[in-house]
């Protein structure tokens, strides 16, 4: 029994925490990487938009986030995709309840970038923007928070909605609304960055948080409690409970597969 | 409290099982749900509320107690659905509170703090935490979302204003500055000029505030909670409308169907729960 816990059972044929911490970890870095960046030259670098060494510094960073943005998002998903499971079908469930563990540690990722996105970079950006006055839209605060925060949280959110699709059943059978919104509504975060600064090119430079301009920030960040404290979390408690039951109490297999019974056929006016 | 080691005796699952349970806590309830409350919560409560909570000198008299409840109770009600109607957790206000309190004290350290440098008393955030407390001890007492919406939400923002008391009464301290009398917060704001100050505040001074009888904050207090049971409601169903857990099933003659996924023992009708041969 390969890594067993000593208590009479092999852990590591449900569990394995491994990737997730490195992903966590490396997520962290860049984060710790960002910061460091923004205090060195913030000052020294950052003030003036018209000065060849702000092209150089944070222009230069800006690029960099956006090529490290595009080919994680080529990496991530095109693993995702290439390694997908195609028999589904006869999935062993106690490699399913792995793949639940796999999963939550995609969605913490994809929420680690969320609180870079939603809590850290954002009241930074208040924080910056009250003692500098903007001349750009590519200040020192947004290359890190839009361009750098933002990319890096959709593509774990989209990464995230892709292993559910390839490597759970239940996702790959049918099309999860909770999960849809909760990441497609954080994603529209980013087009709303357009909103953003076309309000703040034309209307005023200064920062007041609280401005209606805002808000649609506000309105998509909602959809984010579809996942972790509404209709994701419930899918997969529920998801494991039943998993679990059929592992260790000797539930019926079928209670693994419960969209069929409930697809009518006859039904009058059954679908959409 | 909670009693989840007698739940999950009653589950009937071997140590096996039940370590796999914990383990599903030890990923959630942190890198998982409190995290997210962080990161969404901070960002709708900052960009609703972020002005008065900002700074010393925003913490007016008219809006500041009335803005501040308003906006936090709407994720404290959410989460009171989605830990009270699921787990029967009663500590959904207090964790969301927990995650604002948390998500911005990282940022007034390193952003405010060491990037823009101001010093942590004029950025101070205002506290929630005793209102919390509050509205999630009146659910667990009353057991009814409804009687929270009346009593509770009352209290959630009835005690904003005097919980904060404590805390920022001293920058209402008059001092005489070149011969003209300010407050404290006054001072600090003319000595840190940023794009926020609060020029708004010297224009609604200006009207019925100062003379209506001494008692502006009482009566902001007083509209803060008739808005925030309003609001609680509402939000009580937003919570609901969240735990939505439903799936479009697409079969072969490309018909879309709304369908569940736990059926055996929550969501399908006792008949549906016959065909599949669990007990009706």
């Amino acid at each position: 029994m390969a890594a067993s816990s000593g208590k009479g059972y092999d852990i590591s044929q449900w569990y394995d925490s491994k990737p997730w911490k490195i992903g966590w970890a490396a997520m962290l870095m860049m984060g710790i990487f960002w910061v460091l960046y923004q205090r060195a030259f913030g000052y020294s670098h950052g003030l003036d938009s018209m000065t060849p060494e702000f092209d150089s510094v944070w222009m230069g960073l800006w690029r960099f986030n956006i090529v490290a943005n595009a080919l994680f998002f080529a990496a991530s998903v095109g693993w995702i995709w290439t390694t997908r499971d195609r028999n589904l079908a006869n999935l062993d469930p106690k490699l399913e309840l792995k793949r639940y563990f796999y999963w939550m540690g995609w969605l913490a990722c994809y929420i680690w970038g969320v609180y870079y996105a939603g809590s850290y970079t954002l009241e930074q950006d208040a924080a910056w923007h009250q003692v500098i006055i903007r001349d750009t839209s590519f200040t020192a605060s947004h290359i890190v928070a839009f361009y750098g925060t933002f990319p890096l949280y959709i593509t774990c959110g989209v990464s995230s909605y892709l292993y559910a699709q390839t490597r759970l059943p239940l996702y790959n059978q049918a099309t999860s609304f909770a999960l849809v919104a909760a990441v497609v509504g954080p994603m529209f975060i980013l087009p709303n960055v357009g909103l953003n600064e076309w309000g703040h090119a034309f209307w005023f430079v200064d920062e007041l948080f609280s401005a209606p301009l805002h808000w649609g920030f506000v309105t998509l960040g909602w959809c984010g409690l579809f996942g972790a404290a509404g209709g994701v979390a419930a899918q997969i408690v529920s998801r494991m409970s039943n998993l679990a039951d059929v592992i260790w109490n000797n539930a019926p297999k079928s209670i693994l597969d419960p969209f069929p019974s409930q697809v009518d056929p006859n039904a009058k006016g059954a679908g959409y | 409290m909670f009693r989840t080691d007698e739940i999950i005796k009653a589950s009937k699952l071997p140590p096996e099982g039940v370590a796999m349970s914990r383990h599903i806590d030890y990923i959630y309830f942190i890198p998982i749900l409190f995290v997210t409350i962080v990161g969404t919560f901070h960002m709708h409560f900052d960009l609703l509320a972020g002005d008065w909570d900002f700074w010393l000198d925003w913490k007016d008299r008219q809006w500041w107690p009335i803005v501040t409840p308003i906006t936090a109770i709407t994720f404290c009600a959410a989460l009171q659905y989605y830990n009270w109607v699921n787990y029967r957790q009663p500590f959904g206000a207090t964790i969301t509170i927990l995650a604002l309190l948390a998500g911005k004290w990282v940022t007034i350290v390193a952003a405010w703090w060491w990037w823009s440098n101001y010093p942590y008393n004029f950025v101070m955030p205002s506290t929630l935490l005793p209102s919390a407390i509050v509205l999630d001890i009146v659910l667990l007492l009353t057991r009814n979302w409804t009687l929270t919406a009346v009593i509770g939400a009352w209290m959630f923002a009835a005690l904003f204003y005097p919980t904060n008391w404590a805390i920022f009464a001293y920058s209402h301290t008059p001092l005489v500055v070149d011969g003209t009398l300010l407050s404290w917060a006054d001072y600090m704001g003319f000595a840190y000029v940023r794009t926020g100050t609060p020029e708004y505040i010297r224009m609604i001074e200006v009207g019925s505030l100062r003379t209506f009888g001494g008692h502006s904050t009482m009566i902001s207090s007083f509209f803060a909670a008739f808005a925030s049971s309003l609001m609680y409601i509402l939000w009580w169903q937003f919570g609901k409308f969240f735990c939505t857990s439903y799936f479009y099933l697409t079969d072969d003659r490309q018909k879309t169907t709304k369908v569940y996924d736990v059926f055996a023992y929550a969501t399908l009708a006792h008949g549906d729960k016959a065909k599949i041969g669990g007990k009706a």
